[in-house]
């Protein structure tokens, strides 16, 4: 069956940014510009934390907002041709909730593909790769 | 090795310039982090400058592991310390070693003094200078680091770096805030951004980290992610944090209580990891890239005296070393009373531990009538009195009056004054760390490459001996000394948390090279760590450090260790023989 990502307990989230740097390590890189995961405080680090990634919407704002049809629903989330993506950015204006990151060195979006590899390093429980309920 | 990690960038306060030079050779002979710096520091920091004059540079440097491997999460800055008068020293965990990584930038040199008071901002490929006239004087480092939150709200990873008013007024152990909680916090750094007239550096990153073999990179950092949260480090400072030490060190003894006129409290002590974590524990963090998240936040809960159903619930960093420098040193009896001296010396920008021993002095050179109320503006400081403990940081920082002033430069400032020297603690001009472990705690508070406590080798080295009841001469413990800071010279040139140092021998580290491209074997990398020891001692001799001449204050010999009461003449004998392998005779 197929699988998400998914925020399960936001509230365990200590900012440790491993799930982060996992999803720049499956292109054998460091660092976050190839990122489609991120935290954020909510206003001092005493308030906790959000946690932005794609949802893997039905009907995604960011598919509907390519001008080009460079992003398709997939089986789990969207994929991006980069190849047809022209780098207009207005797919990461569209995303309400800000789970469309943008790679400044390469001018082209960057979105969650649902692989479940920083599941796979959140030490605290706050994120997941659960099974998608069908229908 | 990406090109980013050899770039170095120089800003000059003076011209509000910067530029950026390229030193390829210096990191690959020297990694990064300590090793890279104690270099940088030898080449910029004129001899004899004044440490809070325009001339003394700041470093910060981070390392070839930053921001790719666990733990692999503090930036080291290296200065000249207002405190010392020599090597300054300091490690930062939180935000900053990954922002600088991912800004470009394998080290910053901040020189030279602003006209007005400002901050900058390291971002782009560009450095900003802005003015912070309206921050400067603000009384809570807090809402300094909360302004600068808002207004540099662009994308990309923050650091933000800042100072209290302590650091303002030239305290000489001042420290440096990061995001909130953690600090640059020992030997004065602070006061040389007040004396530069910079409130704070913003670093914002966001680029990426090349890696020379990718897939094996992968699977290196799986492997060490296991190790590290399969670990009994994780498990110790993830559930209780640094402060789960506190129950062990009461123990055996070797927890300063009062001026360390005791080394335990009979029962329990009121501030064990247990106590703090099951009545105040609100929220762990984690430094980023690290799993472990050992820092501990309690949140306080305290009414409005003034009107009835009105709280305000407040968070506050506690470790260990803090609750020994502000809680036991000052024979507290009440955590509440704690953290709010400890959200005080935070929102002022104090080196808690300096703090603490600071007003640990002060209340016995009270009941000895060495300083009164004349000295203290009325304040009459006793064991456990959070109220007035609180009252005089403040003044401290402000430096009022004569008294405050010199408890503005430490214990041994005041005690030249006042007298007490026998129970001044502080070493080599530091005030002491929380470990009454034994000699080598001692020695390397007195010789150690940094005065702190993460980099005293000394209380790992008492603890293990007694823990196999093993018993050394000065020149055994000397060597064992010696071969251990060596060891976290590696370690902090890398640059990784000590807490790491049982993931990281230097076998582990030399395949975290290989992956990116540079070659080190173990033996290699040992050999640099005595070369960056002996680097960072030979700053300290250009700068006048002198061990014929330490002051050892009569109360460590008074105050049993758990090896007993110790002796002066065998202390002397062991830096005679440190000092040996520090300097080598060429």
């Amino acid at each position: 069956m197929a699988k998400r990502l998914s925020v399960v307990d936001v509230d365990r989230c200590v900012d440790c940014l491993l799930c982060a740097f996992a999803c720049a390590r499956r292109f054998g890189e460091g660092g976050l510009a190839g990122s489609a995961i991120a935290v954020r405080s909510v206003g001092g680090m005493e308030r906790g934390f959000v946690v932005i990634v794609c949802r893997a919407c039905a009907d995604p704002s960011c598919m509907a907002a390519c001008p080009t049809g460079a992003i398709r629903v997939a089986e789990v989330g969207v994929r991006v041709d980069l190849e047809r993506c022209t780098g207009c950015g207005k797919c990461v204006d569209a995303c309400p909730i800000g789970a469309v990151f943008w790679d400044g060195e390469r001018g082209k979006p960057v979105i969650c593909r649902h692989c479940g590899l920083c599941a796979q390093f959140c030490p605290h429980g706050v994120i997941a790769f659960v099974e998608v309920p069908r229908g | 090795m990406d090109r980013g990690l050899s770039r170095v960038l120089f800003v000059d306060l003076s011209a509000h310039r910067a530029h950026v030079e390229e030193r390829p050779e210096l990191f690959r002979a020297r990694l990064g982090g300590t090793g890279v710096a104690i270099e940088l520091l030898h080449e910029l920091c004129p001899e004899g400058a004044d440490p809070l004059s325009p001339e003394n540079p700041v470093i910060l440097a981070v390392g070839p592991l930053s921001a790719l491997f666990p733990l692999a999460s503090k930036t080291v800055a290296l200065f000249k310390s207002p405190h010392t008068g020599n090597l300054g020293e300091s490690h930062c965990g939180g935000r900053s070693a990954v922002a600088l990584r991912l800004a470009g930038y394998g080290a910053v040199v901040i020189t030279g003094r602003s006209d007005i008071p400002v901050y900058i901002v390291i971002e782009g490929g560009k450095v900003h200078f802005r003015d912070a006239r309206a921050l400067w004087g603000l009384s809570s480092s807090f809402t300094v680091g909360r302004i600068i939150w808002e207004r540099e709200s662009g994308s990309g990873f923050r650091s933000i770096l800042r100072i209290g008013v302590a650091g303002e007024n030239l305290v000489t152990y001042a420290n440096v805030v990061a995001e909130s909680y953690r600090h640059f916090g020992r030997l004065g750094l602070g006061a040389v951004f007040g004396a530069k007239r910079l409130k704070a550096v913003v670093i914002i990153g966001k680029g990426r980290v090349p890696v020379a073999d990718g897939p094996r990179y992968s699977r290196l950092y799986r492997e060490l992610h296991g190790r590290a949260v399969r670990s009994e480090l994780f498990k110790k400072y993830h559930d209780l944090g640094t402060p789960q030490n506190v129950r062990p060190l009461n123990a055996i003894g070797a927890l300063p209580v009062r001026n360390l006129r005791e080394n335990r409290y009979p029962d329990e002590p009121p501030f064990t990891g247990e106590r703090m974590a099951e009545r105040y524990l609100g929220r762990r963090l984690a430094c980023a890239g690290c799993p472990v998240a050992c820092i501990h936040l309690a949140a306080l809960r305290e009414p409005y005296p003034d009107e009835p159903f009105f709280y305000k619930t407040t968070f506050v960093s506690y470790d260990y070393e803090p609750i020994y420098s502000l809680g036991t040193m000052l024979g507290g009896q009440d955590p509440e009373g704690f953290l709010k001296l400890m959200e005080a010396v935070e929102h002022l920008g104090l080196d808690a531990m300096s703090c603490g021993v600071v007003l640990a002095w002060a209340t016995e050179a009270t009941e000895r009538g060495l300083i009164s109320g004349a000295d203290t503006g009325g304040l009459v400081p006793r064991w456990g009195d959070y109220g007035v403990y609180i009252q005089m940081a403040r003044r401290i920082a402000a430096r009022e009056g004569e008294l405050y002033d010199l408890l503005a430069r430490g214990v041994a400032a005041a005690a030249a004054r006042y007298g007490g020297q026998e129970f001044a603690l502080a070493f080599g001009g530091n005030e002491m760390a929380g470990y009454h472990t034994g000699p080598g705690a001692y020695i390397s508070h007195l010789m150690g490459a940094r005065h702190s406590h993460l980099d005293s080798a000394g209380y790992a080295v008492d603890q293990a001996d007694l823990r196999e009841g093993r018993k050394r001469s000065p020149g055994e413990l000397a060597r064992a000394l010696f071969a251990e800071e060596a060891r976290r010279q590696v370690l902090s040139s890398l640059v990784v948390c000590f807490f790491a140092r049982g993931l990281y021998d230097l076998g582990t580290a030399s395949r975290c090279l290989s992956v990116l491209g540079e070659d080190w074997d173990g033996e290699g990398l040992r050999t640099l760590g005595e070369e960056i020891l002996r680097r960072k001692y030979a700053f300290k001799v250009r700068a006048g450090f002198d061990p014929g001449t330490l002051h050892i204050p009569a109360r460590i010999a008074e105050t049993p260790t758990p090896f007993g009461a110790l002796d002066p003449a065998y202390l002397r004998e062991a830096i005679a023989a440190l000092e040996a392998l520090l300097v080598p005779s060429e």
